[in-house]
């Protein structure tokens, strides 16, 4: 009774607003049904509508859902600390940290489904049901820590919200449990993304133990970013109360990673560069291009540039505590570690292929639309989650503002 | 304080228990393995006996064997020379510095080949002949690993003679055409008519 | 058994009353008992003797034509070896066409299990200066060698290890293949395969029905949906049979070699024992059953 009144009072939130709200709701519910459109022929006609071939076999799908491995795993991650620094509102940034992540997880694993030829016959690779390739296929790990992360984030976010909702004490040992139990999960789904890509020795630009190290610290320049940038919208907004410093301090944490993240390049260079065996072909299509195949140089560079701007940016303390080039440094960090994973990760993994022959890869106007597609739905799932969160927790909406019929 | 260490605690058991599993699979794996290759072993028996030559007979040129049909009326002549009226059709390119004609066919009986040491030669045993010099290629031949058999690999095979493929008179293979390169990937695109689609709309 | 035949039944019913719906809308019954169908490894013989018979009726329906579907298991005391002389080898795709046709891969969208690259003398085997689409009038070319690559059923396959839904295996007698009913299509195998061995159905495949190679194999040449990935499994249809594999009947100048690797006296094991071989990436510990050696 009282969970059908929580479900019928989010609905009711979630559906009340302003211009700017439905505006936005109605811009991404177009893009959805754009997107689903390309979705629908690649559906009908299959994959070839992509331009994914046999050389590059896995591309910007892949390269999307290993992002947002990372911003699942960092919106967790900023729970620590805040716990040590003492940032005060926790309960709040767990909350938004946890429907980060759940939204994350639920659009990469909607980039899974949209990048496998037979997305009904997911059910083959579960457990019981299937025939899961478990503990060997670290796709069936990927597939299983995910699903954990997604039940014990979704768990701690449906909860705190309904006990609020009730006006009930929430159960603080479940959620202290659940919370501090996301925490290495989080290292887990992330590195276990890693492990997917470095366990495949006939992909040597993946083959590289620095691989999950490097993914850790990228992931933690960018899902901190979104969040930065969430929580000084939910501080201008809403009754969310944030002190500056931690706002700052959140910016240190990410000049951290961004350094290690940049020794660990560094070291990789060095070794591949140094070295100059033949996998150093990777490197070089990567950033120079192979003969006249130069179609990636373009992005990999644009994600070095604002990488280094923002690091540059967050560095200097003055920039740093200003909040007009923290902003820019954060959306900076945010696009240049897209692009670093959507296709500076992905592409040249797979260029040379194993037998040295180059397919040149850009993605096609169909995954594009299916991208857009799964981004706006994800967008649109945060946006009502947000606004359901805002609503409880801020605005003290409650069981009393909803009525049952009899 | 107790949050930190419950934090810990719980974070080294997950790490233990990824690691515990991860070395077991691995380990798991590889007795796995090794066994099955070992039953194997044990397993094998040779269930069927390879049958002897099946031998296509050499290829001749149309009309031209036997030989005899013409050579029984001429006196053989052994001295070295240039053919001019008959055969001059055959090009020579197999050690012709050395060898000539006659090293290989037999003066006398003209249906015959003949060995370096004159002893005669049906020419269904050509092979032999070949072999008197290329030893190690004879040898590969016998086994099966030089040439080409076809047929069953465990069983009833087709053999080819040396001279199925490789001209006597000019042994070195010829160039050949290739077949057409494989479509590039960036032209394989969605084909807006089905090759089978007639059948497609029989089904319906 | 009985637990996974009730899970199975279970699950049957629960999609029976989700599929109602569809079935009355044209989805006919046969298809969703495909699409229940469960882990080819698994299966009872009488379930994939009904598999076998319902697809031979399937694909005459398609190509109009008598298709002798089998499920030959592995014969006992086989491990199955290739071995292919790059000395010999000029380059001139026979062995290509010939796999095409005998495996009923697709035209268009093209697929091609073999691969031909021709690599430069001076180099030596170097694969990223190798060239997979030389179109020259007449080979062998000058100065070049040729080196084909196939599945080289590696005896620690990575691909297998790696697939997320046991759908790909390797059999008793060495060959890995692929269930395309059970292959939910991610590619992982592909990304994970050194040689490139893979291929992925990105469209609906086609095949000229009167060019369609009707003796097919469950595991092996049987006609492929699109978005699943499929192999060279040596002509699995052929060599459980006795017989050689198509790119070995084809070749012109004999520089393919198959065999019993268990027995000692077959051809690839002659050429174990006297020739000197290597394997493709040997470094990747894959342990082909593929073979390169010099003639």
């Amino acid at each position: 009774m009282n969970f059908n009144r929580f479900l019928i009072g989010s609905l009711k939130i979630i559906f009340q607003g302003g211009k700017y709200y439905f505006a936005w709701l109605l811009l991404l519910t177009i893009l959805t049904v754009w997107g689903a459109i390309g979705y629908y022929d690649q559906l009908t006609d299959g994959l070839i509508t992509t331009n994914m071939r046999d050389s590059v076999s896995w591309a910007f799908y892949i390269g999307n859902f290993t992002f947002l491995v990372g911003v699942a795993a960092a919106a967790v991650m900023l729970v620590i600390p805040a716990y040590i620094y003492h940032w005060g509102p926790i309960k709040e940034i767990v909350i938004f940290g946890e429907l980060l992540a759940v939204c994350a997880v639920i659009m990469s694993i909607a980039f899974v489904v949209v990048d496998i030829g037979h997305p009904l016959r997911f059910w083959h690779m579960l457990p019981f049901i299937g025939t899961m390739n478990f503990p060997y296929s670290i796709l069936a790990w990927d597939f299983f820590v995910l699903f954990a992360y997604f039940i014990i984030n979704a768990t701690v976010v449906i909860h705190l919200l309904y006990s609020a909702f009730n006006k009930k004490e929430y159960n603080k040992k479940l959620v202290l449990f659940l919370v501090l139990a996301s925490i290495p999960m989080a290292v887990g789904i992330h590195t276990v993304t890693a492990f997917l890509f470095n366990a495949l020795p006939a992909r040597p630009f993946w083959n590289s133990a620095l691989l999950a190290p490097r993914f850790l610290a990228s992931a933690f320049c960018s899902g901190p970013a979104i969040l930065l940038i969430l929580f000084q919208l939910l501080r201008k907004y809403t009754k969310f109360e944030i002190k500056n410093e931690a706002l700052f301090t959140i910016a240190e944490l990410m000049v951290y990673s961004m350094f290690i993240y940049l020794f660990f390049t560094l070291a990789e260079f060095f070794k591949e560069f140094y070295s100059g065996t033949e996998h150093i072909l990777y490197w070089k299509y990567l950033l120079f291009g192979i003969g006249d195949n130069k179609e990636i140089v373009f992005y990999s560079w644009a994600s070095i540039i604002m990488g280094v701007i923002a690091f540059l940016l967050f560095l200097i303390p003055k920039t740093r505590k200003n909040f007009v080039t923290l902003n820019i440094g954060a959306v900076l960090i945010y696009f240049s570690v897209y692009i670093e994973k959507g296709m500076a990760l992905i592409i040249p993994g797979f260029t040379p292929d194993v037998l040295g022959q180059i397919y040149v890869y850009k993605p096609s106007m169909v995954e594009i639309k299916t991208a857009v597609m799964v981004f706006s739905i994800g967008f649109l799932l945060f946006t009502f989650l947000t606004k359901l969160a805002i609503a409880i927790i801020f605005e003290g909406y409650s069981y009393e503002n909803v009525k049952l019929k009899k | 304080m107790k949050d930190n260490f419950l934090f810990k605690l719980k974070f080294s058991n997950f790490l233990f228990i990824i690691v515990f599993i991860l070395f077991y699979s691995c380990s798991s794996s590889k007795e796995e393995d090794s066994h099955a290759i070992k039953d194997e072993l044990v397993e094998f028996k040779k269930t069927k006996i390879v049958e002897e030559y099946a031998v296509d007979p050499p290829p001749f040129t149309d009309g031209i064997f036997p030989c005899n049909d013409c050579h029984a009326y001429q006196e053989p002549n052994s001295k070295r020379r240039e053919l001019v009226e008959w055969h001059d059709d055959i090009t020579f390119s197999h050690d012709s510095d050395n060898r000539w004609c006659l090293d290989c066919h037999d003066v006398i009986e003209r249906d015959s080949l003949r060995l370096a040491n004159g002893k005669k030669l049906d020419f269904k045993e050509s092979y032999k002949l070949c072999g008197q010099c290329h030893g190690e290629k004879y040898r590969d031949w016998k086994v099966g690993v030089h040439g080409k058999r076809t047929g069953e690999w465990n069983g009833k095979k087709h053999y080819l003679l040396c001279v199925s493929c490789h001209n006597p008179h000019t042994p070195k293979f010829k160039k050949l055409k290739p077949d057409p390169a494989p479509m590039k990937q960036e032209d394989i695109k969605l084909v807006t008519k089905p090759v089978n689609k007639v059948s497609d709309e029989d089904k319906k | 058994m009985k637990t996974k035949n009730n899970r199975r039944s279970f699950l049957k019913n629960i999609s029976l009353a989700t599929f109602s719906t569809l079935a009355l809308s044209g989805c006919n019954m046969k298809e969703i008992d495909e699409f229940l169908q469960g882990n080819f490894r698994e299966l009872t013989p009488e379930e994939k003797d009904e598999i076998v018979k319902n697809l031979a009726e399937k694909y005459k329906k398609r190509y109009g034509k008598d298709f002798t579907v089998s499920d030959t298991p592995a014969m006992v005391g086989v491990l199955f070896g290739y071995a292919l002389d790059i000395s010999r080898c000029i380059g001139c795709r026979k062995c290509v066409t010939a796999c095409v046709k005998e495996n009923n891969q697709s035209r268009d969208p093209q697929i091609q299990w073999i691969q031909v690259l021709e690599m430069e003398k001076e180099r030596g085997v170097d694969l990223h200066h190798s060239n997979i689409n030389y179109d020259h009038e007449k080979v062998p070319e000058k100065g070049h060698f040729y080196f084909p690559v196939q599945c080289q059923q590696c005896r620690n396959p990575q691909c297998v290890t790696v697939c997320p839904a046991k759908a790909t295996w390797q059999e008793k007698d060495g060959i890995v293949v692929v269930d395309y009913n059970w292959c939910i299509g991610c590619r992982y195998c592909m990304a994970a395969c050194p040689y490139g061995a893979r291929h992925f159905n990105w469209g609906e495949p086609s095949i000229p029905a009167d060019e369609i190679n009707t003796e097919v194999h469950y595991l092996g040449n049987r006609p492929r949906q699109k978005g699943v990935v499929e192999k060279c499994t040596f002509c699995v249809q052929r060599v459980r049979e006795g017989k050689y594999p198509a790119c070995v009947e084809i070749c012109p100048v004999g520089a393919r070699k198959f065999g019993n690797l268990l027995d000692p006296e077959s051809e690839v094991r002659y050429i174990l024992d006297n020739k000197r071989v290597l394997v493709l990436k040997q470094e990747l510990n894959t342990q082909p059953k593929f073979y390169y050696y010099f003639g």
